[in-house]
């Protein structure tokens, strides 16, 4: 090792990882990979420590290891799944946060004059991290699982087309986010900024681990969400009610669909580019590099072909969400919904050809930049027409300032304003002066808090009696409402100021002393936010406690209009016990308008998928994989990448996949004799 | 199908529900689920196929930097790579003849023709291999130059795709052999079906564009 492992000199240690001093039976796995000498982490490592054998202890102590296996992390159904999906979000969002508490403290006191508490290379992890942990594994877990619990739901079917991919999916993602963790605590991670650009990326310049997990997390993340889209599409396609035609489809299936078609269109894209990266590293290739022909310039087009359409897989699950609230909440139908649909559909169409706006500062001309700008611009056209869907279904609407619907009048306002300074970006010579500066910061957050986290919460509140059969406490809801949002424009509107003056994204030391006022109003909102994320927690812990309090009988607490609430909450793994023909957009509502009363016979027998263990195996194994290819011990790396192989095909000599419920044990559990779940395969 | 009528006094004239025996129809909804299945994996192969898209491009880019390194013309001996091409375009044929087979439920035939195909697809494999180990041993390794890079890493990929359709093959005719021609072997054979003409169509991308087109260029 060339550098001590102290903390004087902590921040040059990076790279010390990359000599190639590699064991054949350990790698580059040695006594020197733990970075305890940051008390920071040190402390951080207790602290997940202890907090992981509470659990464990815990989940044990209640046995409640069976439960898990057989009841959750082996299931098939995609409503437990959906739940996964977000716990993982929530789980992941605590961890994402605390890297921003750590910037925003960090670049207030910098800001100061103080040299800050975080060594610079520790810093650039932690704000790569944060980004990384948002974006792929908050983010995309929420808005997957929201998409996963509802649309099925929404339109009448009783699990996805393809269930064991589902599960497979979801534990691919949770293999990502795993590796992440433990890049914490073992060796380090990627300080290249979340898209990790090349050459900084490349063996030269980030010769060390972090790169390395970066690109293993990722590549098998990738892999789960590619494989999500495509059972979401053909689950949009083939399992709707009889009658349900395109145009009445709900809207949140809409964007559903929209999205996946986007997944599908861009997660390769990701994969591609990530894998000739990872070629650059492991084998030496060319592709980004700046010698003998390689064209780093290349990889930033690439990775932003896939980059700019995430950013409407984000916000499109989110705006169909908004678009089921927002009727519910003012008792009308949705104003516009053709047009809701179609600029939905746009959306997905532009979002495709706007990727250069990311980089107006390569150079490409300025007949390439105008046409992208243009584009840029064009796409904030269906977005306000959403909007404006929104307000007219709110103008008359008899609204109901539910948790929902505050979080709904909070997107619109936030989202507008991160809106508008978009716009301004994507003016290249305004691009220009303001790209790379805080600027630029504030508005990705203004639209991917806005739009997307405030979205989430609406949802979840909206949908958690659905889930559960319990509404969430209204009083620390609010609480978490209120900081939220009074906290995030405290947070991001000081940024939008810094970067007008000049300030450069991304720093973690400063020569003047001007901009600490604002550093110092951001921390403060970054507190009030972090109130908003306990009270959050608060929120649910509480409702739990209270859960007989908050129960709701009727399956349908909001009034709502779709076909999710035509059953009980929670819903029986089976979700309807009888298929629906659908007459009309908001079947539910039509069916409630037309006296519709539940039958009590004609009960049939239904066709289910059996659990099964594979997706966890597997999915477990590729970590394993993952783990070791980011430390070279080549041998385990193949070792686990056979036998996921062996397992796969082992699961294809598996016909044994469904079964029936025989149709007395539906109308019992329909009637409340019976409680069974999901049956595992022999 | 059995339709019950459940519709209370004041229902208007709307059925809600479809009331369906799933036993009486099996193979409807078999059939329901066979067509689900094509149409997710026709979606898998046009993913694959944006992920084959991308090295296109990657090798329409830098496929011509050389940097001071062998060119197309210096390295590639045309003549064996139009055989390996020959290998692959008639093993889709033979492809062809299976799938016909597995349509008369002509399980015996069917396996001919498949191992008839996994043959032209090794001798492919085999071609390449040969290819490849020429082209390390006269240092036209992947790290050579960035056209090497690119032009290692699409053909690879593809390499890589026929041998996972091979094994893929080689596990069907076990199944086959132990289930005979289900419905569930069947989908199978059309999957695979899919992907092997899938990988014919990349390889005449692949044969036009970086074999003739680096030659002649």
């Amino acid at each position: 090792m060339a550098t001590a492992a102290t903390p004087t000199d902590a921040g040059a240690s990076h790279g010390s990882y990359g000599i190639p001093d590699v064991h054949w039976f350990w790698g580059k796995l040695n006594w020197d990979i733990f970075p305890f000498y940051d008390p920071l982490i040190f402390g951080t490592f207790i602290a997940t420590m202890i907090l992981a054998a509470l659990t464990v202890g815990a989940i044990t102590y209640y046995r409640l290891w069976g439960y898990l296996w057989t009841e959750w992390f082996t299931s098939v159904d995609h409503k437990k799944i959906g739940i996964m999906y977000m716990v993982l979000g929530v789980i992941m969002l605590l961890r994402g946060f605390s890297d921003a508490l750590l910037m925003r403290l960090h670049q207030a006191l910098a800001s100061a004059g103080y040299i800050g508490f975080l060594p610079a290379y520790h810093y650039d992890q932690v704000f790569t991290v944060h980004g990384v942990i948002m974006i792929f594994f908050v983010a995309m877990p929420f808005v997957t699982g929201f998409m996963n619990y509802v649309m099925p739901l929404q339109i009448g079917a009783r699990d996805v087309a393809f269930p064991f991919l589902n599960n497979l999916s979801f534990w691919l993602t949770v293999s990502g986010a795993v590796l992440i963790m433990i890049s914490l605590f073992v060796g380090e991670f990627a300080a290249t900024g979340w898209l990790a650009y090349p050459p900084l990326s490349g063996l030269t310049f980030s010769p060390g681990v972090g790169m390395d997990y970066y690109l293993w997390s990722l590549n098998i993340a990738g892999i789960g969400t590619t494989l999500s889209g495509i059972n979401l599409i053909v689950t949009l396609v083939k399992m709707r009610a009889p009658g349900m035609t395109w145009m009445k489809m709900p809207v949140f299936c809409w964007t559903t669909l929209c999205t996946n078609v986007l997944i599908v269109a861009t997660f390769p894209v990701l994969s591609a580019t990530l894998a000739l990266l990872t070629a650059d590293r492991y084998l030496g290739t060319n592709f980004f590099t700046n010698e003998l022909g390689g064209n780093p310039m290349m990889y930033v087009n690439l990775i932003w072909i896939w980059g700019h359409p995430e950013v409407y897989i984000l916000t499109l699950p989110i705006f169909g969400i908004f678009s089921e609230i927002v009727p519910t909440f003012c008792r009308k139908r949705l104003f516009g919904y053709t047009s809701m649909v179609y600029a939905t559909c746009v959306i997905m169409i532009l979002s495709y050809i706007v990727w250069l706006h990311h980089f107006f500062t390569m150079g490409a001309g300025a007949n390439v930049n105008s046409f992208f700008g243009i584009t840029t611009m064009i796409i904030s056209i269906p977005t306000g027409a959403k909007l404006f869907n929104w307000l007219f279904t709110m103008y008359k609407g008899r609204i109901r300032y539910e948790l929902p619907m505050m979080w709904v009048v909070a997107f619109m306002l936030t989202f507008v304003i991160g809106g508008m300074t978009g716009v301004l970006l994507a003016v290249p010579p305004a691009d220009y002066v303001l790209h790379n500066s805080p600027f630029l910061v504030a508005h990705f957050h203004y639209v991917i808090i806005g739009g997307g986290v405030f979205g989430i919460f609406a949802g979840i509140n909206y949908w958690w009696p659905k889930a559960f059969g319990f509404q969430l406490d209204r009083f620390w809801g609010l609480v978490s409402f209120w900081g939220w949002v009074v906290g995030f424009y405290f947070a991001f509107m000081p940024l939008y100021v810094l970067g007008l003056m000049g300030v450069t994204r991304r720093l973690s030391q400063f020569e003047e002393t001007i901009y600490a006022g604002y550093f110092f109003t951001a921390l403060i909102g970054a507190c009030m936010i972090a109130v908003g994320v306990a009270a959050f927690v608060v929120q649910i812990v509480v409702s739990i406690m209270k859960r007989e309090e908050l129960r709701d009988e009727t399956g349908d607490p909001w009034g709502g209009r779709t076909l999710e609430w035509s059953t009980t909450s929670p819903p029986p793994y089976y979700n309807f016990a009888f298929n629906f023909r659908v007459h009309e957009l908001d079947a539910w509502d039509h069916m409630k308008r037309n006296g519709y009363r539940r039958p009590t016979e004609g009960y049939t027998p239904i066709h289910m998928p059996h659990s099964t263990s594979s997706g966890v195996v597997i999915a477990g194994l590729m970590t394993v994989m993952g783990f070791a290819l980011i430390w070279h011990v080549w041998w385990l790396s193949l070792l686990t990448f056979f036998a996921s192989l062996f397992w796969a095909i082992g699961h294809t000599f598996n016909y044994n996949r469904d079964y029936y419920i025989p149709a007395d044990d539906v109308r019992k559990m329909e009637q409340g004799e019976l409680r069974i779940t999901q049956q595992a395969a022999e | 199908m059995t339709t019950i009528d459940t519709r209370s006094p004041d229902a208007g004239s709307y059925e809600f529900h479809v009331f369906e025996d799933e036993h009486a129809h099996d193979d409807a909804a078999e059939h329901h689920h066979e067509t689900g299945t094509m149409l997710g994996f026709w979606l898998y192969l046009m993913s694959d196929c944006l992920l084959f898209g991308i090295l296109f491009a990657v090798h329409a880019v830098i496929g011509q930097n050389y940097a001071a390194g062998p060119s197309p013309a210096d390295l590639f001996e045309i003549e064996k790579i139009a055989l390996a091409t020959a290998f692959l375009l008639l093993s889709s044929i033979t492809y062809g003849f299976a799938a016909i087979n597995v349509q008369q439920n002509n399980a015996k035939v069917m396996s001919i023709w498949l191992i008839v195909t996994l043959a032209f697809g090794l001798g492919f494999l085999y071609l390449e291999y040969l290819e490849f180990s020429h082209l390390w041993h006269v240092g036209a390794t992947p790290m050579a130059s960035a056209f090497l890079s690119s032009f290692w890493i699409l053909v690879g990929t593809h390499g890589l795709h026929v041998t996972g359709g091979s094994i893929w093959l080689v596990i069907l005719l076990v199944q086959v052999q132990m289930h005979g021609l289900t419905p569930e072997n069947k989908r199978r054979i059309m999957c695979l079906s899919l992907f092997w003409h899938f990988l014919d169509l990349i390889w005449i991308g692949v044969f036009s564009f970086v074999y003739l087109a680096g030659v002649l260029l």
